[in-house]
This record gives structure tokens, C-alpha cells and sequence, in this order.
């Protein structure tokens, strides 16, 4: 690979950190101009320079690595501190910088009344450079600094209106709940290092490679080795374990059952941070990482299935709490959650390529949809239940036109984006041989309710009459609130429009086999997920589409038996099939529109009727299935409660109180202190100690009687 | 064994001979100065001898070997240690000399003792004697007793030195019970002596006894559980910037002397102690862990928190070979940085009398003092084990050792409680940046002392997380030194 | 622990029960043998034959401690002379000067302490001094 450009990647997350520098330490003292240039003009340059090196990209030996030297270096271990860019990377360089800058653009509007302007960006600016360094990493501890670094970020930037209590305990719970799915994947990690970290000389590694945790390196090994990594093979059972840990740690941060209680509370923080991390970004980390992984997945058929079943029960768990919700944000939040068990379950079916395309998809038009909700709340100062809002569209045309826009798209109606990627992975799920016709079936269940949600959401906002004055609950904005209501400034409004026009055009560039007989992305970002039938998937492929496929007959063809026939045949077959499905999963989201305009529109009194005749199950879904309490009851008061009862009550409180109130005054304290800690407390440690060196002895001597 | 004058080699106890005329100094000094008059000057002697002390041994990597007499044993891994432990007295002298005045304290015997004990603590690292180790122990162990006790005008301080004392002095007990049996094994104290003589003979009763009686006062003095019910109460009552220096530097020497005694004597009866220090382990992090989640104390939680970081360094005991002593050694140093430091901005918040010392007294210290909060958020950070700090490395080696000793329920109980660990650590974040601080907290613009004690931890934590590589190959260097010698 | 190791000790244990028998059996023998006659001067504390002045819960002054340690603590420090006095010629002939020197700054270290306490007013008996600290340490 020596004869590529020097492509410089390093730069692209230094750019961003660059710019969190400059407004972290500077920006209390910089106007306000300054800090918004400065927090444009970096992930801006980032951005041009992911164009450039999509400009290039046709030209590159792939994939291309650029290492920087040894971060880590001890004897038989070594991390380097480097990058790598294939088809998989660049789609997401793409999505990052592209949809963060325009979401950076939005913010300087967004943000320019609040206090803390400056430290806003520099978050921000953070996250770019963590999120950066998780997706060009090239190795799996450089990934997981990022992995850790954009949690930080997010929960910095949650927490960010850190006076409100619940925006803190938000943030904390996103940063706790996402440090257990971390514990998971470090686990993952530490027995990667340990499969992969065999010793030279061995069958997995034969020249002694040091750089056991290099993309490369595991993925050669694996690819090098059929044998040892066959289905029912130990080796399989262990990347299974390893593919469970990394499928945990991703459950965390892309917010799936059972983590995914974070991301809804998450909504806490200002709109664009919920738009770039919780809806376009940060969260699809997880569904990246599991594409990225798709060699170990593929050899873990268990883990791969758990991951399908995950995603598709999340999928229609969160749209079901998403129906219910009134708070604009949080139905937001549930439909992000939903859209990712969709490319949770494309990954268990290992369409890894329609995951992908749903995950950029889903960043233009969620992204959108986020921002164009906080276009409403700020000009409604920060309104966000739906009830009260409503008649929006006069003063809001542009925000409702885009937001339109957004709502069909997630919606999946042609030919907007959402329909191609969403549609994909529906036929793959069913067609795929990974796939069920029960997992098919609960994804276009989701899409009903999707549209169904998501255009209740519609028509609640915009359409009908204002309806602020009948429930009263601003009080301070009672009198002139509607001669407040306009439109955002255009810095606000044209990213918003550029995102809209992104969820139109962005699904075309798809174009399923079936409507126009070729299959671009797809076929873009095969090499990277062809690594089973080609065993040196990881030299150059020259970006060279359907690389893969043709040598599905050798010997790796039977560790995964079954999957060398997708894109064959078999599937020539089924292209009426696929035109019946997609044509049902239109109507299926018109449906969800029609049901959405009968209910909120034509006969608005009726969904408070239903609910009402729903009675306790509705009551259930409306506290999104009580789940935090659940959690809450089941491992989060067991924890306080013993460590309160048993460590703090049991063996500190006698002891210490005294000593807290006592201290610091006069000598008949000291003297009182001193004859209770005698009569008590240091004779019990005393006796810890004793009956802990007895147990030592007892241990020896049964030791020794063995 | 015939001994000649070239065993004298005094570069082998430099840094201690420094750090003692430097100690003798300043209490020498203390009473010829006015009763009523400054103590800093003293303060900055002591420093001064720290520094002089740093580079006699950074002069020592060029001579290895043992000398006097066969107890001293200068090699990379005492170096190690010595510039670990010597770098923590520097620090918390740093952050004394404003503490003190803050807390009226004026007795230059209190630079003294720290440098006393550090010579202590020093000896400890390098001695290859068990007598030496336990005069050296007793060093230590004698002076932070005192320090313990220097809020004078402080029930809770004066309670914190005498527990200490008695239950120290009960646990080195043990130790010293251990020594004379195992000299009664084997007929002698010098530890590579007694290895050859172990790895010879069976095992008898008396080795194995002398083991636990060992592992006992060991295991007390670094606060492994279910020997660590002193370490609240005693972190509660001391000064803070003497409990910075408790709980990392006797307690790296303590892990020294382990690994010394553990892998230097008794390494050929591993399978009798492995399965104890596997216990131990567990225990430690999890009661530390579960004990800091609902204190209020900042001490208390950091008590708490220094609990569980034994048992992490535990782990890598358990996991053996080099990777896991160099773990261990490498965990050790990081541990140190990231705990003093955090004590540090502890002892400046705690003002006059330590009434701050609540979480709740950070509250708005992010505003209040933006130095304070920052360093104090790298330390957190670190004691959690997020990427690009020091804690995260030396956690990750840690549990990489382990791993590859085929430990896996001690990496995910580990792991998972590093997990927990999360949430008590970021109280304090949350408390200091999202809470409004209460306006009778006022505090000082931070001192140059203070300011540079903790940038240099705060640097080093960084450092050792972003660019830990030389680091860990001196550990690594270490750990094969200590494998090989014995 | 097996019999063969302990066998070694049988010498020491057999001592200590001799010893232990010695001093249980001379009280014992008093207890029972002995004539008892109590008087007011036999039932009143002993304080080094002189007449005993208030009761045994009395307050001494805390210098009384601090000297009675530094008794100790030089008295232990004069003991250490000793052994380095009997092998001194060894020393001279296998090191040279360097066992002289090394007393030296063993006493030279001793002497530093004296200063110390000397100047800390420890073995000043100024009675207001002794009030004073021991009003302060209660």
C-alpha cells in the first residue's frame, strides 16, 4: 500500500479537538463571533477534507492504514496509534462531519441566548474529535478511547443545562448505563487480545504479529484460519463469547434492550446535542462497531442471531412507547431507539451494508427532525408538549415543510430516503438466510406504528388549532405568545433545509436491485463485509465493486454454509416477492398516515377515548412499560440499600457519627470519644483483623491437610 | 559470603541519606525558630531534599546491584518505587505548606516526619532483608502514626492516630510473628536466601505459617480487605494532605515489599498464596466499591475508593508472571498520581478546621475555582478509568494480565466493579459543575504550592494515560529484575 | 505442623512451664501457708515507702511520661554501645574506619535529639511550663 497518497487522517480529528482547545481555554474571553468562527471553521476544514479524500477515494489501495508510530509498546503487545479508512469509514467520515457541521451551523443559532456559549462548543468540538477517533481508529483500543470519549462528551453535553436536576442526573444515568455496555465490550476486548495475542509461532499467528488488537490482524487471523474458526469449532464458541460482549457494549451505547433506558432521559440536554449525539451520531457507534466486527459476528451465528432478535424487539417496544409519549423530544427519542433496533437486526441478519445505509439515511432525516423540533421549541421558549402546541404551520411554513419532509422519510414512503434503507432491510430480514419471517413481520408492525407516531407527532405540532390557552400551563407566556411565534433566523433554517433535501435525495443513490437493476451502496461497501468468501478481504480491493461472491465455493464457504447465496441466484427468484413486500410496506406506511389523520385531525377527541377504553395496558405503555422503575427495584435500590444498610448503617454510623459531630470541639469530647472508642469500635476492628488472620491460618492448615 | 569494604556503596542509600539529613534539618531547625514565626521555610527545605533525593536517584539506575551486606538491593524496580514514593512526599509537601498555615499548624517537625517516613518507605522498596524490611516498615509505619494525629486541636485526629496506631502495630505483629518463623524454617532472613532454601526443601507447616502470619501484616498495611476496617475511620480523622501521603505512599511501598516477599521468597509456593490473594482481591474491590457508593465524606469515599484500588492492584498479584508485577508495579505509580492529586485539591477546598469536606461543600467549585474542578475532573476521570488517563492504562494491563493467567471470573468481577465504580466518582463531577455552590464557601485564588503540586499530578496522570509507554517499560523492567534475582 | 518440627522447641516449652510453675506455685504457697494480719498502714497504697498523699487516681504532670520515655529511649541507645564496642577490633580490621564513622553519626544523630528535646523545653522543669502542657494535653 505504499503507493497511496498520504491521505493525512490524523488531521481530521485534531482538527475539532483543536477547536474544543481553543474555546475551551479561551473562549470565557472571546467574543462571541470568535467562538462561533472557531467552532465552525474546524469541523468545517474536517469536513472538506473527508471531501477530498472522497475525491480520492477511487484511486486508494484499500484498505488504507496510516500508522503514526507505537502508542503502547510492551514485548508482545503493541498498539499503534493509527488510522484506518475503508468503504465502512468513509460512509461514516461522511455522515459525521457532514451532518455535525451543518448541526454545528444550526447551534451558533440555536444556542446564542444561553449562558456558557463557549464551553457548548468546545463539547461539541469534543465529541467531533471522539466520535472521529472511534470510527478511523485501526485498532480496537484506539476505538474504544473514542468509545469512552464520546460518552464523556455526551454526558457532558446532557448534563449541559447542569442547574436543572434532571438534565445531572440525565447525564449521570447516560455515563453509567453506558459504562456498564463498556465493562461488556472491554471484556470483549481483553479476550480478543487474549485469542488473538497467542503467542509467534502459533497457528493464529504465525509471524508473530504484535499488533494483536489491529482490525487487520484479527480480521486476517480469522479469515486466515476457516478451520479453526468453523461453526461448532472451540475457536467459534470463543469469538460467540467475544461477539456477545461486543454485541452488550454496543446494546449500551446504540440504546437497545436492555440499555437503552439512557437515551430517552438523554433528551435533557439542548436539541442540536440530541440531534447530533442521540439521533445521528454517537449512537450508531454501537452499530458501527458491530459492522465493523461483521467477520466475528459471522462466525458467531448465536450472537448474531441475539443481535437480530434485539433489535427487531426494540424496534417495536420503543415505537410502541413512542405513540404514547406527549413531550415532542421524547417521541423523538423513542423512534431514534426504534430506527436503531431496524439496523440492529439488519446487522443480525448480517445485511450489514442495508444497516449502514439506514444509519446514514436515518442521520439526515433524524437529524433533521431533531432540529427542526428544537426550530418549534425555541420558538416556542421551550415548549415541548405537544398538547400545547398545535395550528403551527401558518407561522412555521418552513419549519413545517421540513419537517414534513423528515416525517415521510422515517416514515417510508417512496422515493424518500427512509423508504430505500428501511425497505431493505425489511426484504433482508426476511430474505436473508440469517433472516426470519417472524423478524420481517415485527419490522413492518414497527413501520406502522413509526408512521403512525410519527405523523401524530405532525399534525399534534402543526396542524389544527393552538391549543396553548386551553391548558394553561404557561403562565408567564399567557398573554403575547402568539405574537411571539416565528420563524428561526436562516442559520437555524438552512441547515434544515440542506438536511431535508439530503432525506430526499439520499435514498437514491441506493436504488434497489429491483427497481433499476443495480445496487450501488451495497455493492460499495461489499468488500468490507465480503471477508467470508475471500479470505484476503482485507488486501486491496481497489474499491472495485462485487469483488466478492465469485469464490463462494472454497474451504471457508463452510463456516457459514448458507450465506454464499444472497446476492446469487436465489434471489432472482424472489424479485417478484420483493416488489409485493415493498409495495405492502408502502401501504402499510400510508396507512399509518391515514390512521394519524383520522385521529388527530379529522376526530381529535377520539385518541383520548381509546386510551381511555385501553384503560391499564395503555397506562403501562404510557410509563414506557415501567421499566426504570423495574430497574430501579431490581438493581439499583439492592446496591444503595446494601451498601447504605449493611456497609453504612451496619458498620459505620456507630463508629463515625460520634466521631463527626464530635470533632473539632472541646476536651470533653475527646475524652468521651476516646471511652467509647475504647468500649467498642477498635477492639471490633481488632477483632476483624483476628478473625481475618484466622482465616488465613484456617486456610493454610486445610491446605495443608490436603 | 565473605564480605568486603566494596560492599559499602553509599549511592545505594543515597536518596535515603539525603532525605535523612534533610529530615534531621528541619526538626533541628524547627525549635531555634520563634514559636510564633513562619514554618514554610522549613517547608521548602524539605522539598528541596525531595528533589535532591529525586536525582540521587535517577544517579542509581547506573549502579545496580546489592550491597551492603546483601540488604540493600538497588535495581530498576526499587528505582521504580523510589521515584514514585519520593515524587508523592514532594507533592504533598506541596500542598502542606498552605495547609498547614490554613489550619493554624505551626511545627516544622511535621516536614521532618514526612521525610522520615519516606525514608522508611524507601527502604522498604530496596531492602532484601526481612529485618530491614521491618525496620523499614516501622519507619514508615512510626511516622505517619504521628501525622495522623497533627490536628492538634481535632478530636477525630487524635482518634484517626491512635486507631491507627494500635491496629498497625497489631498487624505488623503478625508480620514480625512471620519473619521470626520463617527464620526458624529456614535459618535465615535474606530473601533470596530463603527462596533457594524454599524452592529446595517441601513445604513444612512453619513456612506456611510464616506465609500467612505474613500475608496478614502485609495485607493490613495496604488495606485489603477484610483487613481494611481501619482505613475510613483513620483517612477520616488525619490531615488530608497526610492521608494523600497514606494512602499512596506507604501503601506503594507496602505493594513493594509484597511483591518482594510474595514473588522474591515465597515464589515457589504460589499455589498456597495465589488462591488467598484471588479472595482478597474480590473482596477489596467490592466492599470498597459498594462502602464508597453512599459516602458524604469525601475522605471516607476516597477511604473507601483506595480500598477497592488494592484489591485492583490484587489482581494483578493473582495474575503473576511479569505482565501481572509489572501490572501491579505500573497500577502502583498511577494510583499515586491520581490520589494524591485528588487529595490535594481536597486539603485546599477543606479550609480552616477541614469543614468542607462534604460532597456536598464542592458544590459550584467549578466556578468557584475553575484549577481546582479541572484537576479535580482529571483525577475522577482517571480513578474511573477513562481512556487517555492513567487510569485507564493501568486498569487495562491489570485485567490484561489477568486474562492471560486464564483468570476470567477475577477479570469480570473486576471489570464489572470498575463499572460500579463509575457512578461515586461522578458524584463528585456532577456536585462541582451542575450545582449551584453555596456562597458561604469562598475560596482563595489557588496558591503556587498548591497550583504546582497538582499540575505536576494532573500532568503525570495525563501522561501516563496518553504516552504511557516509557513507564511501562520501566515497570516491565522492574518486574523481570525482581523475577530474576531471587 | 508435625511433632518433628516442634521437637526442637521441647527445651523452651519445658522451660516455660517450669518458670510458670516456679511463679504459680510461690503465690499459691503464700496464699495458703502465709499469715494475715491487715492494718491501716498495710492497706494504704504503696508510693516507695513514703506517706501516701491523695488517692491513686491522681493527675501526674505529663512531663513525668515524656521523661520516662526518653529514659527509655537513650537507655536502649546506650545498650546498642555495647555489642558495637565487642566486635569494634573485627570491624577495624575487615572495614576499616568505617564502623568508627558509622558510630559516630549514630551518636551524632543521638546528639541531634538531645538538642531537640532540649530545646523543646521537654527536660525543663519550669513549673508554669508543666502546668501549662498539661492543660493542654487533657
Amino acid at each position: 500500500m505504499t503507493q497511496n497518497p498520504n491521505l493525512n487522517l490524523w488531521l481530521i480529528p485534531l482538527l475539532p479537538l483543536a477547536g474544543a482547545a481553543l474555546n475551551g481555554l479561551f473562549g470565557a474571553r472571546f467574543p462571541k463571533r470568535m467562538v462561533t468562527a472557531i467552532a465552525w471553521i474546524f469541523p468545517g476544514l474536517a469536513f472538506l477534507q473527508a471531501l477530498w479524500i472522497t475525491s480520492k477515494f477511487s484511486g486508494l489501495g484499500l484498505p488504507y492504514i496510516e500508522s503514526h508510530g507505537a502508542w503502547v509498546q510492551i514485548s508482545s503487545f503493541t498498539v499503534d496509534f493509527g488510522f484506518y479508512l475503508d468503504q465502512l469509514s468513509l460512509v461514516m467520515l461522511l455522515v459525521v462531519t457532514g451532518v455535525g457541521f451543518l448541526i454545528h451551523i444550526y447551534s451558533a443559532g440555536y444556542m446564542w441566548e444561553e449562558g456558557g456559549y463557549y464551553r457548548f462548543f468546545a463539547y461539541l468540538n469534543l465529541f467531533m474529535f471522539f466520535m472521529l477517533m472511534l470510527i478511523l481508529a485501526n485498532n480496537y483500543l484506539l476505538m474504544f478511547v473514542g468509545w469512552e470519549g464520546v460518552g464523556l462528551a455526551s454526558y457532558l453535553l446532557i448534563g449541559f443545562y447542569f442547574l436543572k436536576h434532571s438534565a445531572s442526573q440525565a447525564g449521570k444515568k447516560a455515563f453509567i448505563v453506558n459504562r456498564i455496555g463498556d465493562f461488556a465490550f472491554l471484556l470483549g476486548m481483553f479476550l480478543l487480545i487474549k485469542t488473538f495475542g497467542a503467542a509467534s509461532g502459533t497457528e493464529v499467528n504465525p509471524v508473530g504479529a504484535v499488533n494483536v488488537l489491529d482490525f487487520t490482524h484479527i480480521f486476517s487471523s480469522i479469515a486466515g484460519h476457516p478451520e479453526m474458526f468453523a461453526i461448532g469449532t472451540a475457536g467459534s464458541l470463543t469469538l460467540t463469547i467475544i461477539a456477545f460482549c461486543m454485541m452488550f457494549g454496543a446494546t449500551g451505547k446504540s440504546a437497545q434492550i436492555p440499555l437503552y433506558t439512557w437515551l430517552p432521559d438523554a433528551m435533557e440536554g439542548p436539541t442540536p446535542v440530541s440531534a447530533l449525539i442521540h439521533a445521528a451520531t454517537m449512537v450508531t457507534a454501537g452499530i458501527y462497531m458491530v459492522a465493523r466486527s461483521s467477520i466475528i459476528f459471522d462466525h458467531a451465528p448465536a450472537a448474531q442471531a441475539a443481535v437480530a432478535v434485539i433489535g427487531a424487539v426494540t424496534a417495536i417496544f420503543a415505537a410502541s412507547i413512542g405513540i404514547t409519549q406527549f413531550d415532542i423530544k421524547r417521541v423523538l427519542a423513542y423512534s431514534t431507539v426504534s430506527q436503531l433496533g431496524y439496523m440492529f437486526m439488519a446487522c443480525g441478519v448480517a445485511a450489514y451494508s442495508a444497516a449502514i445505509f439506514h444509519l446514514m439515511t436515518h442521520a439526515f432525516f433524524k437529524a433533521l427532525l431533531f432540529l427542526s423540533a428544537g426550530a418549534v421549541i425555541h420558538s416556542l421558549h421551550h415548549e415541548q408538549d405537544m398538547r400545547n402546541m398545535g395550528g403551527l404551520r401558518k407561522k412555521l411554513p418552513i419549519t413545517f415543510a421540513v419537517m414534513l419532509v423528515g416525517t415521510i422519510a422515517i416514515a417510508g414512503i417512496p422515493p424518500f430516503a427512509g423508504f430505500f434503507s428501511k425497505d431493505e432491510i425489511l426484504w433482508k430480514a426476511y430474505s436473508s438466510p440469517h433472516g426470519h419471517w417472524a423478524l420481517w413481520l415485527i419490522g413492518i408492525i414497527t413501520a406502522l406504528m413509526t408512521s403512525f407516531y410519527m405523523f401524530r407527532m405532525l399534525f399534534m405540532t402543526f396542524l389544527g388549532e393552538r391549543r396553548e390557552a386551553a391548558h394553561g400551563h404557561e403562565e408567564d407566556g399567557h398573554g403575547h405568545d402568539h405574537h411571539e411565534i416565528h420563524e428561526s433566523p436562516w442559520v437555524m433554517l438552512a441547515p434544515l433545509v440542506i438536511l431535508a433535501a439530503l432525506s430526499i435525495v439520499g435514498g437514491w443513490y441506493w436504488k434497489p436491485a429491483v427497481f433499476s437493476g443495480e445496487n450501488k451502496f451495497d455493492a460499495f461497501l461489499s468488500p468490507v463485509f465480503e471477508h467470508k468468501a475471500e479470505p484476503a478481504a482485507h488486501m486491496p480491493a481497489g474499491g472495485a465493486p462485487q469483488t466478492g461472491a465469485v469464490e463462494s465455493h472454497d474451504e471457508t464457504a463452510l463456516a457459514v454454509p448458507s450465506h454464499a447465496a444472497p446476492n446469487g441466484a436465489g434471489e432472482h427468484g424472489n424479485e417478484e416477492l420483493e416488489h409485493q413486500l415493498a409495495y405492502l410496506s408502502v401501504a402499510i406506511a400510508l396507512m399509518g398516515l391515514g390512521l394519524a389523520y383520522l385521529l388527530y385531525v379529522r376526530r381529535p377527541e377520539l385518541p383520548a377515548r381509546i386510551a381511555e377504553s385501553l384503560g391499564g395496558s395503555y397506562k403501562a405503555v404510557y410509563n414506557k412499560y415501567y421499566v426504570d422503575e423495574a430497574y430501579q427495584a431490581a438493581v439499583v435500590d439492592p446496591i444503595v440499600d446494601g451498601s447504605t444498610d449493611v456497609l453504612w448503617k451496619g458498620m459505620d454510623v456507630g463508629v463515625i457519627d460520634g466521631a463527626v459531630n464530635g470533632a473539632g470541639t472541646s476536651a470533653k469530647f475527646l475524652s468521651d470519644r476516646l471511652r467509647r472508642m475504647q468500649s467498642g469500635n477498635i477492639r471490633s476492628y481488632a477483632v476483624w483483623v483476628a478473625l481475618g488472620a484466622a482465616a488465613v491460618l484456617a486456610y493454610m492448615i486445610y491446605m495443608g491437610v490436603q | 559470603m565473605n564480605p568486603t569494604t566494596n560492599e559499602i556503596q553509599s549511592i545505594a542509600i543515597l536518596p535515603e541519606l539525603i532525605l535523612s539529613v534533610a529530615g534531621i534539618v528541619v526538626m533541628l531547625a524547627d525549635p531555634f525558630l520563634g514559636a510564633k514565626s513562619n514554618r514554610r521555610p522549613l517547608g521548602y527545605l524539605a522539598l528541596a531534599g525531595t528533589v535532591a533525593a529525586l536525582f540521587a536517584t535517577a544517579m542509581q539506575r547506573s549502579s545496580p546491584g546489592a550491597s551492603y551486606f546483601r540488604v540493600i538491593q538497588v535495581d530498576d524496580f526499587s528505582v521504580f518505587f523510589h521515584f514514585v514514593i519520593i515524587a508523592i512526599t514532594a507533592v504533598v509537601t506541596l500542598s502542606s505548606l498552605d495547609y498547614l498555615e490554613q489550619q493554624r499548624i505551626r511545627a516544622g517537625e511535621y516536614y521532618a516526619l514526612l521525610l522520615f517516613g519516606t525514608v522508611g518507605m524507601c527502604l522498604m522498596t530496596s531492602a532484601r532483608e526481612l529485618l530491614m524490611l521491618f525496620i523499614a516498615l516501622e519507619i514508615s509505619s512510626i511516622a505517619t502514626y504521628v501525622l495522623a494525629g497533627f490536628r492538634l486541636r481535632s478530636a477525630a485526629s487524635a482518634e484517626s492516630s491512635l486507631k491507627y496506631f494500635l491496629l498497625g502495630s497489631f498487624a505488623t505483629a503478625f508480620f514480625l510473628y512471620g519473619v521470626a518463623l520463617i527464620y526458624g524454617a529456614t535459618g535465615t532472613t535474606n530473601i533470596p536466601a530463603i527462596a533457594a532454601k524454599l524452592a529446595e526443601g517441601s513445604t513444612t507447616g512453619l513456612t506456611v505459617m510464616a506465609l500467612a502470619l505474613m500475608i496478614v501484616g502485609m495485607a493490613f498495611k495496604i488495606s485489603a480487605a477484610p483487613f481494611h476496617v481501619w482505613t475510613p475511620d483513620v483517612y477520616e480523622g488525619a490531615p488530608i494532605p497526610v492521608v494523600a501521603l497514606m494512602s499512596t505512599g506507604p501503601k506503594a511501598a507496602a505493594f513493594a515489599l509484597m511483591l518482594r516477599v510474595l514473588f522474591g521468597a515465597f515464589g515457589s509456593l504460589n499455589e498456597w498464596w495465589m488462591p488467598l490473594i484471588w479472595v482478597a482481591a474480590v473482596l477489596s474491590m467490592t466492599l470498597g466499591n459498594i462502602g464508597a457508593l453512599m459516602q458524604n465524606n469525601v475522605k471516607r469515599m476516597l477511604a473507601y475508593s483506595s480500598i477497592a484500588h488494592a484489591g485492583y492492584v490484587l489482581v494483578a498479584f493473582a495474575a503473576q508472571k511479569e505482565a501481572g508485577v509489572s501490572a501491579a508495579i505500573f497500577y502502583t505509580a498511577t494510583y499515586a498520581a491520581m490520589n494524591v492529586g485528588a487529595f490535594a485539591v481536597a486539603s485546599y477546598q477543606a479550609g480552616e478546621g477541614e469543614r468542607y469536606v462534604s460532597i456536598d461543600d464542592f458544590a459550584g467549585l467549578g466556578r468557584r475555582s475553575p484549577v481546582l474542578a479541572t484537576t479535580l475532573t482529571i483525577f475522577m476521570l482517571s480513578l474511573i478509568g477513562i481512556p487517555l488517563t492513567g487510569g485507564f492504562f493501568a486498569k487495562f494491563y491489570v485485567f490484561k494480565a489477568a486474562l492471560a493467567s486464564d483468570m476470567i471470573w477475577l477479570t469480570v468481577i473486576g471489570v464489572a466493579n470498575s463499572a460500579i465504580a463509575a457512578y461515586y466518582y461522578l458524584r463528585l463531577i456532577v456536585v462541582m459543575y451542575m450545582k449551584e455552590g453555596d456562597e458561604s464557601t469562598p475560596l482563595l485564588p489557588v496558591p503556587v504550592s498548591v497550583a504546582t503540586g497538582l499540575l505536576v499530578a494532573a500532568g503525570l496522570t495525563l501522561y501516563l494515560g496518553i504516552l504511557p509507554e516509557s513507564t511501562l517499560d520501566f515497570a516491565i523492567k522492574g518486574a523481570r529484575q525482581l523475577l530474576l534475582i531471587h | 505442623m508435625t511433632d518433628n518440627q516442634l521437637l526442637p522447641y521441647l527445651p523452651v516449652l519445658l522451660q516455660l512451664l517450669v518458670a510458670a510453675g516456679i511463679g504459680a506455685g510461690m503465690v499459691a504457697l503464700s496464699a495458703i501457708i502465709g499469715h494475715r494480719k491487715y492494718s491501716r498502714v498495710k492497706m494504704q497504697a504503696y508510693e516507695c515507702g513514703m506517706t501516701p498523699t491523695g488517692d491513686a487516681q491522681h493527675r501526674f504532670s505529663v512531663k513525668f511520661y515524656l521523661v520516662a520515655m526518653l529514659f527509655i529511649l537513650f537507655d536502649v541507645e546506650a545498650i546498642f554501645l555495647i555489642p558495637w564496642a565487642v566486635v569494634y577490633k573485627d570491624l577495624l580490621r575487615k572495614f576499616g574506619w568505617f564502623g568508627f564513622w558509622e558510630m559516630i553519626i549514630y551518636i551524632g544523630i543521638v546528639l541531634v535529639g538531645l538538642i531537640y528535646i532540649w530545646k523543646k523545653g521537654v527536660i525543663d522543669w519550669n513549673v508554669d511550663d508543666a502546668k501549662e502542657s498539661a492543660s493542654g494535653s487533657d
